[in-house]
């Protein structure tokens, strides 16, 4: 166990708030990349730098670098777009980066293949339509996700303005992010439209993102200090009983609780977290643990705590163990908890009574309780692209031209499952929309197998640097060879949880899917089983480090006994463990040493 | 540390070597062996000012009683291993270096004499990003025998994967296969890593002791030994130079070929210097030589007889004669035998630009199809030119590469009169497979040499215009100048055909290039070339220039040369106060004091 403070500590201290040498490496014309040193700043700013994997061989070979471009994140909170806005991303899209729209599992637009010389004009094209990218990576609070929640528009709009103010309210402080991409120009940023703001004059760390300093004014970061946090940190709020956001894989995980229509305050879950690393048992997949409840006016302050609390005491000399995660399970739910309160001046009230149904999407139309209709559209892992038979990105602008003429209530919202709301439509526009959602074969879902409407898959390769095996781009292969199963054992129509991830990282959040591909080299997989519906027990390792004939043959079995064997609405996860095909996991015991 | 020069790789100017050999004669090996240490120790301190002879004979250990540990790691457990390994050896009191995969120069294998390998598998059994060159070149055909080599390996794996330890296995064998002797079985540590390293790297060490211990300091002065340029090999008796590597060096998406070939000269006593060419013998393509047949409606297999000479009509037309490049008598031969009055017209002295346009533009074949006629085959073999063989500027420096000539081919290709069209010697080389044997002579040119090792150079090389700079970059490395290098380069697209890009980058980091700046054409809305930066960077450049810089062009010789030479011009114009005559003339001026040296084409 080590106490000195890990090189990437050293990098922040010495950014003069994320600066680096970001703005000289990009103006480098003898290589398409930065430093590696920048590269760690940059995150912070919304990019990271990526090459094509699939090239990187071949242009060794011909003494070329590696085909070096970046990736590009919004911060979106809530995951709400206006169709301006969807009109701008998409001709960002198809101008600066590689034509297609990324949704991710946390609800927000990711652009890939962005090269360094457009980098900068492509970040200030984002700024322009009053999204910006500040924060949507890097070691801060990350973009606050929110229930996408169609059925009840009134939580949702609570729960987006929550998720919204927690995201302005948690952003950093640098000027760093408007000198290098805007030129220093201050420009209003997304999150609440103005009446959730509160009036000038009062917490201006509430006032827009891009514009919240006054210029000349001593810089400085109040909340984060100059070394930030110790890790990625990251909000998630839930609606029960959709826990489409999966709350306890998240940092700080806030449920909602609503009763007749009324925001009554937040149960609190905290240290969740996915990743880990193959073979190396003091690291781990982790629910967070639900310590309390506070009322709405105490949320601001309660985020601020447990933040700051983690600022001071997660790890920062080994970047393995800084999650927040690791923070409470070595010192300890409860003397976390007493840390938080002591902070916050005053005690958590208990926990109220919730429940989730499942954390999946539902597609179609509904009507919200507003009497508006909301149209959930299934995107294959968050991919708007125009393939063949599958003109999606056309068809999805097509869809915002129309939505542009119509009332402001109308919105795109991202969902944590890599699917796209089409929200607050009047009744009369369902019409039009529907015609440019068939002549589009956006209506794919109508037809679609239980298991695809519900498989999530992370990027990947070729654009992830961290990826072990394929995961968005052998989705479709993969599902057609579970499907042709399933069909035989009549299963086609059964919702089963199918998450890929292309290495333990989990960004398709694997440890929560009742079936879960977890890749370890190209082709070969860790095969994990038995996750509930609802986003509420892990998965367990199955079978590890196999191929797909591996895979295919030791889920066949298991289909069988569950079509047979399962009782009325009995989900895939919950049937394993009852049919003892899966043994209760021992619970975990943890090394203290290689943690703090 | 730096390496110790390879054997046989340095010929040395003038009278050197014979005065050498003089001091030499006589003296006993342990001598001998320190002169050796002492030269490399000098040639370590990048020709620094020559310092008085150390009163002790210190010397930095040689191959012959150092082990050298080289790694390959992804995630830095291998990395790790050798290191320990490495700070044992060393308290052990042995000589050690230790070399990360990819920094290793892959030349200086044949002269180790102890060699430690740890390295892990990858991906689906790959080498780890780090070792992808070294494992090529060890398994690769161009790897020496290694019959004085004794080596061991570590390989790292993880038993759950199909190839387990597969590189590290791969390593072994193949190091054998050469030749080596393996004085430790080879180590195969699963996840459990210290399981098997631990007792694998115990033994090692105690195998280094004995072996270090048992040789005797020998002399090898191979090194010293003078290079006479063999004179076996000419122009008219090319060298058949055997290919090594055949590399396409600009991108899939790249729309002109460009490749990267490397020769070698082994055994045939060929000499160069960097700023010569390599005079390459093309064969026609086969298939073009048929379309020659079958339009003329002859066969191959005629023997013809000229100039006292007797091959197959397929041979001479294959080997002898010139069928993508045409000339004026050809021209008049083929007037006379189509009845072709146009054609015979182009001849007539005032029509000059047109047969210039002609001979530019069309192929014998293109001719033939354009103006149908009877031919025999003696009378064929008669009219057409002899096939004259290809310059190309050697891209490397034998300093570097030892006994290799690298180049850099442009593929001429093109679609004319609804025909595909090829240049001879650039698609005979392009499709040469490796092992493929290349008819070669050196094409000496005392015009573009690097000047003294404290003269600042300026070289202008857009598109294959760069190989000579290569050779330059690399030989002025080699030699520790202390003369800075500015190179400026430029061709369509960064992303595609930045030739060279990872050493150039390389270079830089090394400090054996100072300076480069870019000119793609294509990758804004307005074109900018190479003399666009001169102009650009225009006072550093005269800067430089009035410091004594040297200026060597190559390239095209149609557009770029010219337009470089304008430039130069301006930059005199602006920065050095002169008018445009005296500008020009400056720059004549410079050319005659061979400051200012072109190698155009
Ligand atoms: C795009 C996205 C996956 C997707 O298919 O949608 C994604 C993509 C990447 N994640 Fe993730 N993560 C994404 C959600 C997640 C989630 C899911 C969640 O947050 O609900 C997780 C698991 C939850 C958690 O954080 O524990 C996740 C855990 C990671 C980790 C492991 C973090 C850890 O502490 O264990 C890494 C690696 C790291 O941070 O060192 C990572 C890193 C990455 C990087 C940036 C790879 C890198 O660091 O170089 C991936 C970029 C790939 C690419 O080419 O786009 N990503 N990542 C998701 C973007 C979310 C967003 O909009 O902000
Ligand atoms: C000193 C020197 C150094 C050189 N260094 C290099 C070097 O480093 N790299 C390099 O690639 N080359 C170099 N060259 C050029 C090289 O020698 C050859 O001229 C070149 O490779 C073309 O030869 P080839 O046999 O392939 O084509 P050839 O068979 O000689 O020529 C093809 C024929 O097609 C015609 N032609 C070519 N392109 C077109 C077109 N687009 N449209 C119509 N007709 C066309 C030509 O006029 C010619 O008649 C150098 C030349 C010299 C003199
Ligand atoms: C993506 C990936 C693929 C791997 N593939 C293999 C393999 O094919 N065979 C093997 O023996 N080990 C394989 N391994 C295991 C590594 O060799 C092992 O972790 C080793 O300790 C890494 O050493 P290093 O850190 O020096 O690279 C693989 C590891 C990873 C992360
Ligand atoms: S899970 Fe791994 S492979 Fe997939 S996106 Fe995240 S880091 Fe990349």
């Amino acid at each position: 166990m080590t106490t000195t403070p890990s090189h990437l500590e050293d990098i922040k201290a010495a950014s003069r708030f994320l600066r680096g040498s970001i703005a000289k490496g990009l103006a480098d014309p003898i290589t398409g990349a930065i430093s590696d040193d920048d590269n760690k700043l940059l995150k912070f700013h919304g990019s990271y730098q990526q090459d094509d994997r699939d090239l990187r061989e071949e242009r060794r070979q011909q003494k070329l670098e590696p085909a070096y471009s970046f990736m590009i994140r919004a911060r979106l909170p809530g995951g709400v777009v206006t169709p301006a806005q969807w009109l701008a991303f998409d001709a960002i899209a198809r101008e600066h980066a590689n034509g297609t729209l990324r949704i991710t599992t946390r609800q927000t637009f990711q652009w890939h293949g962005v090269i360094k010389r457009r980098l900068k004009p492509t970040i200030a094209a984002i700024n322009a339509s009053l999204v910006d990218t500040l924060a949507a990576c890097g070691d801060v609070n990350r973009t606050v996700v929110s229930s996408a929640n169609p059925l009840q528009s009134s939580a949702h709009q609570i729960a987006y303005e929550w998720a919204s103010r927690l995201s302005e309210h948690l952003l950093p402080n640098t000027r760093a992010y408007h000198e290098i991409w805007l030129d220093g120009t201050k420009l209003p940023s997304s999150g609440p439209a103005d009446h959730l703001l509160p009036p000038a004059g009062e917490d201006r760390s509430e006032r827009p993102a891009v514009a919240h300093f006054p210029l000349g004014e001593e810089e400085s970061e109040p909340l984060y200090g100059a070394t930030y946090l110790p890790r990625k940190f990251k909000i998630g709020l839930a609606i029960p009983p959709t826990n489409d956001i999966d709350v306890f894989a998240q940092d700080l995980g806030l449920i909602a609780i609503i009763e007749n229509g009324e925001l009554k305050g937040f149960n609190i879950a905290v240290g969740g977290g996915m990743g880990a690393s193959h073979g190396d048992p003091t690291t781990w997949p982790r629910l967070g643990d639900v310590i309390g409840f506070v009322p709405p006016e105490r949320l601001l302050a309660l985020a601020e705590g447990v933040l700051t609390v983690q600022r001071d005491f997660g790890n920062r000399s080994q970047r393995l163990y800084a999650r927040l995660k690791y923070t409470i399970e070595h010192r300890g739910l409860d003397w976390f908890t007493r840390e938080v309160e002591q902070r916050l001046g005053f005690a958590l009230e208990p926990a109220r009574p919730f429940a989730f149904a499942n954390n999946g999407d539902r597609y179609g139309w509904i009507e919200g309780d507003d009497g508006r209709w909301h149209l959930t559209l299934h995107i294959d892992a968050g991919r708007v692209a125009d393939t063949p038979g599958q003109p999606w990105l056309t068809g999805m602008r097509e869809i915002a031209r129309v939505l542009c003429g119509a009332s402001s209530h109308v919105q795109f919202r991202l969902t944590c499952n890599q699917n796209v709301i089409i929200a607050g439509v009047a009744a009369d526009d369902r019409a039009a929309i529907d015609a440019l959602v068939a002549q589009h074969a956006l209506d794919a879902y109508r037809a679609q197998s239980g298991i695809r409407r519900h498989a999530l898959a992370c990027v990947a390769l070729p654009t992830c640097g961290l990826a072990m095996a394929e995961a968005e781009r052998y989705l479709p292969e993969l599902l057609l060879k579970l499907e042709a199963q399933l069909a035989r054992h009549g299963l086609s129509d059964a919702p089963i949880g199918l998450r890929l991830s292309g290495c333990p990282n989990g960004c398709s959040r694997p440890y929560l899917g009742e079936i879960a591909l977890v890749g370890r080299a190209p082709g070969r997989y860790d095969l994990r089983l038995g996750a509930d519906f609802r986003g509420q027990r892990l998965n367990r390792l199955h079978r590890q480090n196999i191929d797909e004939t591996e895979i295919l043959a030791t889920l066949d079995p298991l289909f069988a006994q569950y079509a047979n064997e399962r009782s009325t609405d009995e989900d895939f996860g919950d049937f394993l463990l009852r049919a003892g095909v899966l043994a209760p996991e021992a619970p975990r015991t943890i090394p203290a040493t290689v943690i703090a | 540390m730096p390496a110790l020069p390879a054997p046989t790789i340095v010929p040395l100017p003038g009278e050197g070597p014979v005065e050498i050999l003089r001091l030499l004669d006589g003296l006993d090996a342990p001598t001998l062996w320190w002169l050796s240490g002492y030269a490399a120790a000098q040639a370590s301190h990048a020709g620094g000012a020559p310092r008085a002879l150390p009163s002790a004979p210190v010397r930095e250990a040689g191959p012959q009683e150092r082990l050298t540990i080289i790694y390959g790691s992804q995630t830095g457990n291998a990395r790790r291993l050798a290191e320990k390994l490495a700070r044992d050896a060393e308290n052990a009191g042995l000589a050690v270096r230790l070399v990360r995969a990819d920094a290793y120069p892959q030349r200086e294998l044949k002269s180790e004499r102890l060699l430690y390998i740890v390295i892990s598998t990858q991906g689906d059994g790959d080498p780890p990003d780090d070792a992808r060159g070294l494992v090529d070149f060890i398994v690769g055909k161009r790897v020496p025998q290694l019959v004085d080599l004794k080596y061991a390996v570590l390989g790292l794996g993880d038993s759950t994967y199909p190839q387990f330890c597969a590189i590290g296995r791969r390593l072994d064998a193949r190091l054998s296969e050469l030749g080596a002797a393996r004085v430790l079985a080879a180590g195969d540590a699963d996840v459990d890593i210290e399981t098997v390293a631990t007792p694998w790297m115990e033994q090692a060490l105690g195998a280094a002791r004995d072996t270090l211990k048992a040789v005797a300091p020998r002399a090898t002065v191979t090194a010293l030994r003078p290079h006479v340029a063999n004179a076996e090999w000419s122009r008219e008796r090319p060298f058949a130079a055997e290919l090594l590597v055949n590399q396409r060096i600009v991108s899939r998406d790249g729309a002109r070929a460009v490749h990267h070939v490397e020769l070698s000269l082994e055994g045939s006593g060929l000499s160069y210097e960097p700023g010569d060419a390599l005079g390459v013998w093309p064969t026609n393509p086969t298939a073009l030589v048929d379309a020659v047949l079958d339009t003329l409606h002859l066969d191959g297999e005629t023997r013809v007889t000229h100039a006292g000479e007797t091959h197959s009509l397929h041979a001479w037309l294959s080997t002898r004669r010139e069928l993508t490049r045409l000339a004026r008598p050809f021209i008049a031969a083929h007037a006379a035998h189509a009845r072709a009055e146009d054609l015979n017209r182009l001849l007539a002295p005032d029509r000059n630009s047109d047969l210039a346009k002609l001979l530019n533009t069309r192929q014998v074949i293109d001719l033939l199809r354009e103006f149908p006629a009877e031919w025999n085959a003696d009378e064929l073999v008669a009219a057409l030119r002899p096939l004259t063989p290809r310059l190309y500027s050697i891209a490397s420096s034998r300093r570097s590469v030892g006994d290799e000539v690298h180049l850099t081919v442009a593929n001429v290709a093109y679609e004319a009169f609804g025909h595909a069209h090829s240049g001879a010697a650039s698609s005979f080389l392009i499709s040469r497979q490796d092992g493929g044997r290349v008819p070669v002579f050196i094409e000496s040119n005392d015009r573009f040499r690097l000047p003294d090792a404290d003269t600042d150079v300026i070289m202008i090389g857009p598109g294959t215009g760069v190989a000579p700079f290569r050779a330059f970059v690399q030989e002025r490395h080699e030699a520790g100048a202390r003369g800075r290098n500015w190179l400026f380069f430029g061709n369509r697209h960064f992303h595609d055909d930045f030739l060279y890009q990872s050493e150039w980058q390389d270079a830089l980091r090394k400090g054996a290039l100072h300076r480069l700046d870019l000119a793609f054409s294509r990758d804004q809305e307005s074109k900018i070339y190479v003399q666009d930066r001169l102009r650009e960077h225009g006072r550093e450049l005269h800067a430089w220039l009035e410091g004594g810089a040297r200026l060597y062009v190559c390239g095209d010789a149609t557009q770029m040369a010219r337009d470089v030479h304008e430039a130069l011009a301006d930059v005199f114009v602006t920065h050095g106060g002169l008018d445009r005559e005296s500008a020009q003339s400056r720059l004549s001026e410079m050319i005659q004091q061979g400051r200012y040296a072109r190698d155009v084409y």
